[in-house]
């Protein structure tokens, strides 16, 4: 007990801190920069690992930061969804940071001023959004949320030419309108209960009356969902994240739309648990994916179509999280994971294919799968685990989605699983439509041709390869296309660890006993309990869960397929099979 | 709970003003009308504290709810600390906006133009750059620098048609 690895997760967030703090200590020296950098994060992501590891099996921890017992004191709670969370981001931060140095390295002090700032900035923001993950009460996420935002702001407009300031004054006053509306809210909050601890909070809440609840439901989620870009509040996202550096790009496609999704589960888990307003989220699910790929159609740059596609995905998310149950959940946790490697990975491609080739817009582009297959198997698989094809992760954490949809078996949620059947297919378009113009397509094909594609024979664009994709650079991208092939090797227990941490969500009570302690728990334990096994289905299977487990169960696909077309076959079988329970 | 009823209204006046500023093309003015929404938010975090009382040192003889919640006032420093630092940067960034661009305006999106134009969607009257504002500041030479800058498509288009700010200035009543 005097020794335990959990108690040491505020170092989570005090180490990026103390590593931005000596980064901006050594601003003349750009190699101690680096170095420390790199160190820090390297420190944080095994400090992760090791964390994840305890969680895995021992399940929520919290931390009360100066011995303040939890209500009145800062507290900040680690449970396996936070833990997975934290790991991910943290790996996915880790290469990029190591892509922006070989960048950078290549492209010899383009935008530095008279400071430089982005490492520093860099560990700024890993330090928030490790914040966020682990906060234990509402203020707390909103300090974190506003770290990260900050260091975004400066990330964003970096540099300071005119399109980036042009998009980062959208980018900023929309974040601090959404902050604002946050604020707001946890100023009501406390108004109404009190407390601003989640855990607190969440007991205290159904004491309120069912209007007052629903406004606060309503006005977090809003808040939430302008950070998540959920579709009529994600106009702000295609507008700004494309015109940033490719690795800064990449960063915030992965990680800071995600932050708002967590925010989102967190809510509807914790503190307003139910099905009060799951059918209004299903339908701005809908609206968001099919909204998102129509939109990513349009474009012909690659940056600006991934970002419409993000918008996209995050609809799944929203999906597996009205679903309200634990196999919605457990998918929903998969597909975040999922979604942040594969959203960074084709931006840093992307940044590849922009370095290449000197332009991102597919109709200039041309010729790239003959000129380096490297690149094009890296931009390949992302691409097809983004479409959702077998046997990628993608496809896993989509299945899980429509499965958790189809058990419900309402009109909605067979609407739902209909239309992510179609974004599924749209996006399969909208990323072949690269392919086939920017990596199948001869050079000589294109219209108005980059010169730096058109080259005197295969051997001269191969050498100039060596020049413009530097192996710094391409390793990296790699190691997180590796990253998210381990996503379809490792889908057995990641989504066994899933299906728990959207238990342990879902029960509350070993959330809320980490936090406020057994004795508080126990007073209205039985209260949880049924409100639980009321609202929540199938919480309890005596299978171990194996019957739901949907990506091992294989002889459930043919029916998944034909299930998009007719209603016939909605009853899922509900057979328990030991064998398959066991394997994982 | 009792609430000041001067706090109050002074809030949602803040607010009210905030809102419309925030609504207006002029970058200054949203600056405007973030300064007065955060300050706003923070005087209603500072009523949830309910009635004033003591100041919330533990002394005999003194119940609890005689004391003033001190919670409140922590969570609006940090706010007031990070509504400050958002000023500063927002204030960077349209300074920045000014010196290079020479503008003080949210500038549509040129690629999100091209798609409209490329699928048939724009509409002239809908999408086309309406010039808002005229200022004395706003001069094809660079007053400090004395070089001449690029004339930006909004006053190319004000000198193409003559009498641009009253039609376009008709043009919006219209709409509203």
């Amino acid at each position: 007990m005097q020794f335990d690895v959990v108690n040491f997760v505020p170092l989570a967030v005090l180490i990026p801190f103390f590593g931005a703090a000596f980064a901006f200590a050594f601003y003349r020296n750009q190699a101690t920069q680096k170095a420390i950098t790199i160190g820090a994060l390297i420190i944080t992501v095994v400090l992760e690992i090791v964390l994840l590891s305890e969680v895995w099996h021992g399940g929520t921890h919290a931390v009360q930061l100066a011995g303040w017992p939890a209500p009145f004191g800062i507290s900040m709670v680690i449970d396996r969804f936070a833990a997975l969370m934290l790991v991910v981001s943290s790996i996915i931060t880790l290469a990029v940071l190591l892509y922006a140095v070989g960048q950078g390295a290549a492209e010899e002090k383009n935008d530095s001023g008279p400071v430089s700032i982005f490492y520093p900035t860099f560990l700024i923001l890993v330090a928030g959004v490790s914040n966020a993950f682990l906060a234990g009460d509402l203020f707390n996420l909103y300090v974190g949320f506003e770290i990260f935002l900050t260091a975004s702001y400066v990330l964003l407009t970096l540099g300071g030419g005119e399109a980036r300031i042009r998009a980062g004054v959208t980018y900023v006053v929309v974040s601090i309108l959404s902050s604002m509306l946050f604020l707001i809210t946890i100023g009501l909050m406390y108004a109404a209960t009190g407390t601003v601890n989640l855990a607190d909070l969440a007991l205290k809440i159904t004491e309120l009356d069912h209007g007052t609840q629903l406004m606060l439901h309503v006005m977090l989620l809003v808040a939430f969902g302008i950070k998540a870009a959920v579709f009529p509040l994600a106009f702000w996202l295609p507008d700004s994240y494309p015109t940033a550096p490719a690795p800064v790009t990449a960063v915030f496609a992965g990680l800071l739309t995600k932050v708002g999704i967590y925010a989102m589960i967190r809510t509807e888990t914790l503190l307003f648990p139910g099905e009060r307003i799951n059918t209004v989220l299903m339908v701005v699910a809908a609206l968001t994916m099919i909204v998102g790929i129509l939109g990513a159609l349009a474009q012909s740059d690659i940056k600006r179509m991934l970002s419409f596609t993000l918008i996209s995905h995050i609809g799944y998310l929203v999906f597996g999280l009205a679903l309200s149950s634990v196999i919605g959940m457990a998918a929903t946790i998969y597909y975040v994971a999922h979604h942040i490697t594969i959203q960074t990975t084709l931006f840093l491609v992307t940044g590849l294919i922009e370095r290449r080739a000197g332009t991102s817009n597919v109709d200039k582009l041309g010729g790239l799968a003959r000129i380096s297959p490297v690149l094009a198997i890296l931009f390949f698989l992302p691409a097809m685990n983004l479409a959702g094809i077998p046997p990628f992760s993608g496809f896993v954490g989509k299945l899980g989605m429509m499965q958790g949809g189809i058990a419900e078996n309402t009109w909605i949620t067979w609407t739902l699983v209909f239309a992510s059947v179609l974004t599924s297919l749209l996006t399969l378009l909208a990323v072949a439509r690269i392919w086939a113009r920017g990596f199948w397509r001869k050079a000589e094909d294109v219209e108005k041709p980059e010169r730096i594609l058109i080259q005197k024979s295969l051997a001269h664009a191969r050498a100039a390869n060596k020049r413009l994709l530097p192996a710094a650079m391409v390793a990296p991208t790699a190691l997180l296309v590796a990253m998210s092939l381990a996503f379809t090797v490792f889908a057995g227990p990641l989504m066994n660890f899933s299906r728990a941490a959207a238990q342990d969500m879902y029960e509350r009570t070993p959330y809320l006993e980490a936090v406020l302690g057994e004795d508080r728990v126990d007073g209205v334990r039985d209260e949880l309990v049924e409100f639980t096994t009321g609202y929540v289905i199938d919480l309890d299977t005596d299978d171990d869960g194996a019957a739901e487990f949907a990506p091992v169960r294989t002889s459930l696909q043919p029916d998944m397929e034909t299930d998009d077309r007719g209603f016939t076959r909605v009853e899922i079988d509900e057979q328990a099979d030991p064998a398959e329970g066991g394997d994982q | 709970m009792t609430i000041n009823l001067t706090l109050l209204i002074v809030m949602g006046a803040m607010l009210a003003i905030g809102i419309y500023l925030m609504l207006e093309r002029s970058l200054t003015r949203v600056l405007l009308g973030i300064i007065l929404i955060s300050n706003g938010v923070n005087l209603l975090i500072l009523q949830t504290a309910g009635r004033a009382g003591e100041s919330p040192i533990v002394r005999d003889g003194l119940g609890a709810e005689e004391y003033l919640d001190p919670l409140p006032q922590a969570l609006l420093l940090t706010a007031i600390v990070i509504a400050f630092a958002m000023v500063a940067i927002l204030l960077a960034l349209i300074y920045r906006s000014w010196v290079i661009a020479r503008q003080d305006e949210v500038t549509d999106d040129e690629e999100d133009r091209r798609v409209a134009t490329t699928i048939g969607a724009h509409d002239p009257e809908e999408d086309d750059d309406v010039g808002t504002e005229t200022s004395e500041f706003i001069d094809s030479v660079d007053p400090v620098t004395g070089s001449v800058r690029a004339v930006n498509p909004a006053e190319r288009n004000r000198e193409a048609s003559e009498e641009p700010t009253s039609s376009s200035d008709a043009h919006q009543a219209g709409e509203s």
